[in-house]
């Protein structure tokens, strides 16, 4: 059993990130503390424009830590994510080592003696220095620890999944030429997902799993007000429910709570005093993205408005 | 503590959450952090550690409610007692009453259980319902036959044979006490079948499930029951996971030893030249293109309904799927597919083509006139139909042209091959043309089916 008392430590979670402006819930602030206390990755999954990457940068600021992110994409290779080695220098290490052979070898009365003298030097050719570290490799060698975040993992392509779990499950990268690179401080791992593709089972299975939705409305009223500190609370509450209402309706893409922060800030910038009809129909395409979303949510306007000051009223 | 987990784990198990023993690990070291003393903190730990997609949290959190519903098993301080428990309760009562001698006078001299009963102590006796329940090892139970029998052996280890003779002797003596206690014993067994239903729903669910998948995958598809449709899509989705997971592993295979020159030299160009990366001949494998046509009139419509479940919940595997339905003519209906849920995408095929009486000539004949060029060398052909034309011109040559252009061409017939050839059933004409024939009655044979279609490619 944990000598402090966890509850009280999933708290000091929350106030932590809450004072970089991340107004997390009890179960994301469960999961980052679960994190750091089993060592486990957290794979977040949930819509576009909820805040998962947001969550790696707010530990990150919290704890003091650097962040390193890599951002993965179709066809994203070793190469890239985790190592390469140093071509040219190396083309230019034969160069000298061509040059110096004759001065190194001198000696050498048969061509025995000169193979084994040379067998003597080692095998500098494959050695740390030629080594060119990418994201992966760079997150294991962070002396104070890091957070990586391994952004939108679904875009990358099945195969690169199975390179990332050594490194997920043990905190190490093996290179074949070198041996095995273990962390020096495990760095907390953030990998996001907008489940564009299913990930595989063993990626799964080595990480926490945590679902971010939609916010509930007093948590997003929260948010709204840690990020956009100028709104006026009146407003501040018809907003929010004026977007949970729009997210009842069936739209391409629901506003998540990046545009609910953009479209707050454009109130803000617009001095608007409370939602008004023709306020809200000139700025809809902040929050919507579509075409056909916008004059979906347009009939309806007046009646979430309605109903977003009403609440407002008795709530 | 550990043995709850365990136990709930199983549960969790039974509600359709795939654990893998690492992630019960995981989930007791994350607990062992966590501790028991926050229910919700508990709740969220389990969902992490444990749930890893949207439909399994939700799974998770109902068991996860329903299991700490229950009133915990209170473990007994020392080991022996409850064994002298059971030993007061099975044998005479002499010393029971010593032990812990009831208020009442009229209790004096009755078994452990009727005092309990009769002080009607709830606490105590759901402790005791759960000890009870515990010593009979109820978490073993699977099906919902064995309800009786662990409501029985719970009794017993009650005592409820010692309660019988209480009964009994009381009956003569003090019949309103008597009266008392037999209304109590009949909340004692309605709270019993309580407990064993409720272990019936966590630990059951998954033997229970298995039974019925078993028994559902052998049944014929054409006379299933409306009410066992929404159980059999579930268990053709299930179908399609597990073929998509054997085949949907990567198509592209390193031909060692076959130098690619080409993007050998413009791979390395940056280092003038000098091959420090290689590239390598790969072999490319198909994806499986399909064309099916199904048969949608009376008889067969079920199964095709199934079968084109089936082949469009293969995205992953099958590259290129284009469907066409018939009875009288033939359409196109790929789209309506990809477009709407089964249930709705099923109607509007029925009622554009369905529940006519089938004529396979002039649906080939359709197929030949608009279609044919979907048939490419890579292309596998499956027809799944009866092939009773309603003795119509069966068209046997547009099939024969089908075959040709494409890879293989299977039949799947609902019928048995003994009804092949009898009556109005074409299948001998059809099935000198085709690669494969093959009867397609179940589940279990859809899914043979479908899986030796996909291999043929890999």
């Amino acid at each position: 059993m944990a000598d402090i008392r966890p509850s009280a430590s999933i708290e000091a979670v929350e106030s932590g990130l809450a004072a970089q402006g991340y107004i997390a819930s009890r179960q994301i602030a469960t999961a980052v503390y679960l994190a750091q206390q089993i060592e486990k990755p957290i794979l977040v999954e949930g819509p576009a424009g909820v805040g998962k990457t947001e969550l790696a940068k707010a530990i990150a600021a919290w704890r003091g830590m650097k962040m390193i992110r890599l951002q993965c994409y179709e066809g994203l290779d070793e190469a890239k994510a985790l190592y390469e080695w140093k071509y040219a220098k190396q083309l230019l290490y034969t160069q000298i080592l061509k040059d110096k052979l004759g001065e190194v070898l001198g000696g050498a009365p048969t061509l025995e003696a000169a193979l084994n003298q040379l067998h003597d030097f080692g095998d500098v050719f494959f050695s740390k220095e030629f080594v060119e570290p990418r994201p992966l490799l760079q997150a294991l060698e962070q002396p104070a620890g890091c957070v990586l975040l391994i952004d939108e993992i679904d875009k990358s392509d099945a195969e690169f999944e199975s390179l990332l779990l050594e490194i997920l499950s043990d905190f190490q990268v093996t290179i074949p030429e070198l041996g095995t690179v273990v962390a020096v401080a495990p760095p907390t791992v953030i990998l996001t997902s907008n489940s564009e593709r299913d990930l595989g089972d063993a990626l799964k299975r080595r990480c926490l799993h945590l679902h971010i939705g939609f916010p509930e409305q007093k948590l997003e009223e929260r948010i709204v007000e840690s990020r956009v500190p100028g709104i006026s609370q009146t407003l501040r509450k018809q907003m929010v429910s004026f977007i949970h209402e729009v997210r009842t309706l069936d739209l391409k893409k629901l506003p998540s709570v990046s545009e609910t922060i953009d479209w707050a800030r454009v109130l803000v910038l617009l001095q608007a005093p409370e939602l008004g009809h023709e306020m809200v129909k000139d700025t809809l395409n902040v929050l919507l993205k579509y075409e056909a979303d916008i004059e979906a949510t347009m009939p309806q306007v007046s009646t979430f408005i309605a109903k977003a000051s009403r609440q407002n009223v008795f709530g | 503590m550990r043995e709850n987990l365990h136990r709930f784990f199983r549960a969790a198990r039974g509600a359709g959450v795939r654990l893998s023993p690492a992630e019960s690990i995981d989930a007791m070291r994350a607990v062992s952090k966590v501790g028991f003393t926050d229910r919700t903190i508990l709740r969220d730990t389990f969902l992490l550690t444990l749930a890893k997609t949207q439909d399994e949290k939700k799974a998770l959190g109902d068991c996860f409610d329903l299991f700490f519903d229950q009133p915990e098993p209170q473990s007994p301080p020392e080991d022996g007692k409850p064994n002298e428990r059971d030993a007061d309760a099975s044998n005479s009562a002499s010393d029971s009453p010593g032990e812990t001698s009831g208020d009442d006078e009229q209790t004096e001299g009755l078994g452990q259980l009727a005092q309990m009963l009769l002080a009607q102590d709830r606490n105590q006796l759901s402790a005791a319902i759960a000890n009870a329940a515990s010593a009979a090892s109820l978490s073993d139970i699977r099906y919902f036959t064995q309800r009786g029998i662990f409501s029985g052996r719970i009794l017993d280890q009650m005592g409820i044979q010692r309660l019988r003779d209480d009964l009994d002797n009381l009956a003569a003596t003090n019949p309103a006490l008597a009266e008392r206690l037999t209304n109590a014993l009949d909340g004692l067994r309605g709270t019993v079948r309580d407990t064993v239903s409720q272990a019936l729903m966590l630990y059951g669910r998954e033997e229970a499930e298995n039974l019925r998948n078993e028994i559902l995958r052998n049944a014929p598809l054409s006379r299933i029951e409306p009410r066992q449709v929404e159980k059999m899509r579930h268990l053709i989705r299930q179908i399609a996971r597990r073929l998509r997971e054997r085949y949907s592993k990567p198509r592209k295979r390193q031909r060692r030893g076959h130098l690619d020159v080409r993007r050998t030299i413009r791979r390395n160009a940056a280092w003038g030249g000098v091959p420090f990366l290689t590239a390598w001949k790969r072999r490319h494998r198909d994806k499986p293109k399909i064309v099916a046509l199904c048969d949608v009139s009376g008889s067969v419509a079920r199964v095709s309904d199934f079968f084109l479940l089936l082949i469009h919940s293969l995205h992953e595997v099958v590259d290129d799927v284009r469907s066409f339905a018939f009875s009288g003519h033939l359409i196109e209906v790929s789209d309506i597919l990809e477009s709407k849920s089964p249930e709705e995408a099923m109607a509007e095929i029925m009622s554009k083509v369905g529940f006519g009486s089938s004529d396979y000539g002039s649906s080939l004949a359709d197929f030949e006139d608009k279609w044919m060029s979907a048939i490419t060398p890579q292309t596998t052909v499956i027809v799944l139909g009866d092939a009773r034309s309603n003795n119509l011109d069966p068209r046997a040559d547009i099939l024969r042209r089908i075959a040709e252009r494409s890879k293989r061409l299977v039949w799947l017939n609902p019928e048995g091959r003994m009804a092949w050839g009898w009556g109005d059933s074409k299948m001998p004409r059809y099935s000198t043309f085709c690669t494969v024939v093959r009867q397609c009655a179940t589940a279990k044979q859809l899914e043979r089916a479908v899986s030796d279609i996909v291999a043929s490619y890999q």
